[in-house]
């Protein structure tokens, strides 16, 4: 593939090896093919926009009102006076405190260590020679086509045998890396890192590790962003495994909200205040961070 | 940048070094040796996080279920297996339940996947014009990713609704009879995919966007040259242009659809979830898996749902690569 000990490579001309490379503009997208939006594309991308929202926007409305007024036709449209007091239950009755709290530990932890494994060996596959590496790196691409559904019954015997059962590390654990994570870091360390700069820090005599902390990662900053946040929002919501390791005493959320709509009185607005509750600060991400997320997925994609 | 390393590996000599040929020498060569083995050592022991987690908790486990399959296996007494050699399977085809879970997720699964990926195209083709708003678009599409199973499969359970739901209020307002999507086989299949739908269909479309943009212009131009239509630039350009996206796309629906669970699991509120509905009316084989291992306890029989389920995956791709050569052999 490339050839490292080059010092120039030709066929990459836009490629400087000036001290800010360019990271920030291979997340951001070229812009390809630029007809202009017509009345008819706007109006469907609004009626596409309402769709995504509006499930979202009734789960806030079902959230503020009471269980009566959600289970009359014609449903509600606008929010009611209940939204923080259904939330406030929500929080206490539901266990959705203590489920949020554990949601914050598990996709914190499974976001940071997966981007650090990551970006190691993303860093590895995308500059370093070593034997075996295009072998191994498709290897780690079809491990991405084994679901992890398939392994359920002896990773619960394995769990249960380590102690782990309904405790937060057999879900963790499980998920410290991810396939996805080293395949995006690999492309866009090979594109955003110079091989100059690489060589560079050889020459000084500099150990790998070292070339990793003081070149590589400052480069592979902005990805290491977008993959802990696309992390982050899959170990959230992250279902099957949870479900069946954890359960009602120490729940992450989707495990929570599952209890939530399975008891026997259902309270129909107590559970969309737990729904609500569970997706807000994925939502505040979204918010705050849609455009790094959005070019994050965009650049992760397979082209062409 | 890195000085005191470079100092340690290739200037100073550690003390205490035998001296035959002078001290520099030795020191360069002994900092050498350590350089080679930096070289050769550091990229597996930087690759080797990955591949050590995964082996323990995915492959081993992978690999653990085809000999679990083999036993009788209790959830209350994990550690005693009991050899049943290939009884499992034997009773699982005999099994009608495990035919109406395959028939269900395969159904369930062209349901969700087909439409999902069309609209999709669709979707990221509107996204690619140049537009006002353009991020917010982006970032809407993308607003059902970031809502988890759970919370999506609430939401569309009570919109689902037969007695209050918004979806029968609104067929009611044009005339027709409420349809009972939790009862009825095919509606509640067509409610489960929907879930499905709303989840990943922005995600696609960026995918789909991302590759779009990567088409170059010139190939549009010789088109519209040519005198083609904006949709036979569609077909001919656009689509072409992204097949391996497509690929990529049909790949992880298809792996998403055999492991269907959270979205029936919800759908059918509680115990109902489980077996998929009072007759398993939308009982897909994950939900089978979960229910043979964790409500009958049959651990044994659970992982042979999961080999089942493996090797529907693996039938799949099959079928795809046999498509897939008989339609560029007629074309």
């Amino acid at each position: 593939m490339t050839i490292h000990s080059l010092p120039v490579r030709t066929d990459a001309p836009d490629r400087t090896p000036a001290r800010k490379p360019a990271g920030r503009r291979l997340l951001r997208q070229r812009a390809g093919r630029q007809h202009h939006a017509g009345p008819l594309a706007y109006v469907l991308l609004v009626i596409m926009a309402v769709l995504s929202i509006f499930p979202l926007y009734w789960t806030m409305v079902a959230a503020s009102t009471d269980n009566t007024r959600v289970s009359q036709t014609p449903p509600p449209f606008l929010p009611g006076p209940n939204l923080f007091s259904n939330l406030a239950r929500a929080w206490d009755e539901a266990a959705m405190g203590k489920a949020m709290i554990n949601s914050l530990i598990v996709a914190g932890v499974i976001a940071l260590s997966t981007v650090m494994f990551a970006t190691l060996a993303g860093f590895a596959f995308a500059k370093l020679r070593f034997k075996g590496r295009n072998a191994l790196l498709m290897l780690v691409i079809g491990t991405m086509l084994v679901p992890p559904q398939l392994g359920v019954v002896p990773l619960f015997m394995m769990m249960s045998e380590l102690g782990w059962s309904q405790q937060l590390p057999a879900v963790i654990f499980p998920t410290l890396v991810s396939a996805v994570g080293v395949f995006f870091m690999r492309q866009y360390l090979s594109e955003a890192l110079p091989d100059e700069l690489v060589e560079a820090g050889r020459v000084d005599g500099a150990h790998s590790l070292r070339i990793f902390w003081s070149i590589v990662l400052p480069v592979a900053r902005p990805a290491m962003a977008v993959l802990f946040m696309i992390t982050f929002v899959h170990a959230w919501n992250d279902f099957f495994w949870p479900f069946v390791v954890l359960d009602m005493t120490n729940p992450t959320v989707p495990v929570a909200l599952t209890q939530l709509s399975a008891g026997y009185v259902r309270d129909q607005s107590l559970i969309m205040a737990g729904a609500l509750l569970g997706t807000l600060p994925l939502l505040a991400m979204f918010v705050v961070f849609g455009r790094q997320i959005v070019s994050g997925i965009m650049a992760g994609a397979v082209k062409g | 940048m890195a000085t005191s390393t470079t100092k340690a590996l290739a200037g100073e000599e550690p003390p205490g070094m035998p001296r035959r040929s002078g001290d520099e020498g030795t020191a360069r060569r002994r900092g050498a040796l350590l350089h080679r083995l930096d070289v050769k050592g550091a990229p597996f022991a930087f690759i080797a996080p990955f591949f050590i987690v995964f082996a323990a908790f995915s492959f081993y486990p992978l690999v653990y279920t085809s000999w679990i399959s083999l036993h009788d296996v209790e959830l209350a007494t994990l550690d005693v297996m009991e050899w049943v050699a290939f009884d499992n399977y034997v009773e699982l085809w005999g099994d009608s339940r495990f035919w109406n879970a395959l028939r269900n997720t395969v159904t369930i699964g062209v349901i969700s996947t087909v439409p999902q990926l069309l609209m999709a195209l669709g979707l990221a083709h509107l996204l690619n014009y140049r537009m006002r708003a353009s991020l917010f678009f982006r970032v809407a599409s993308l607003v059902p990713y970031a809502t988890s199973v759970a919370a999506a499969a609430l939401v569309f359970t009570m919109i689902f609704e037969r007695d209050f739901g918004m979806i029968n209020w609104a067929l009611g307002a044009v005339g027709i009879d409420p349809v009972d999507w939790e009862a009825d086989k095919w509606p509640a299949q067509v409610a489960i995919s929907t879930i499905v739908i709303w989840r990943w269909t922005g995600y696609n479309a960026l995918l789909y966007l991302a590759a779009m943009q990567a088409i170059p212009a010139d190939r549009y131009e010789a088109a519209s040259l040519d005198g083609a239509s904006r949709w036979k630039q569609f077909t001919h350009v656009t689509v072409p242009g992204i097949r391996s996206t497509i690929v990529f796309t049909i790949v992880l629906s298809t792996i998403g659809a055999t492991q269907l669970f959270g979205e029936p699991l919800i759908f059918g509120q509680g115990p109902n979830g489980i077996t998929g509905g009072a007759d398993n009316q939308y009982q897909t084989l994950g939900l089978l898996l979960y229910e043979e291992g964790w409500k009958n306890y049959q651990m044994g029989r659970s992982a042979t749902v999961a080999w089942a389920m493996f090797l529907l995956l693996v039938l799949a791709f099959v079928a795809q690569r046999v498509i897939k050569r008989l339609r560029s052999r007629t074309s």
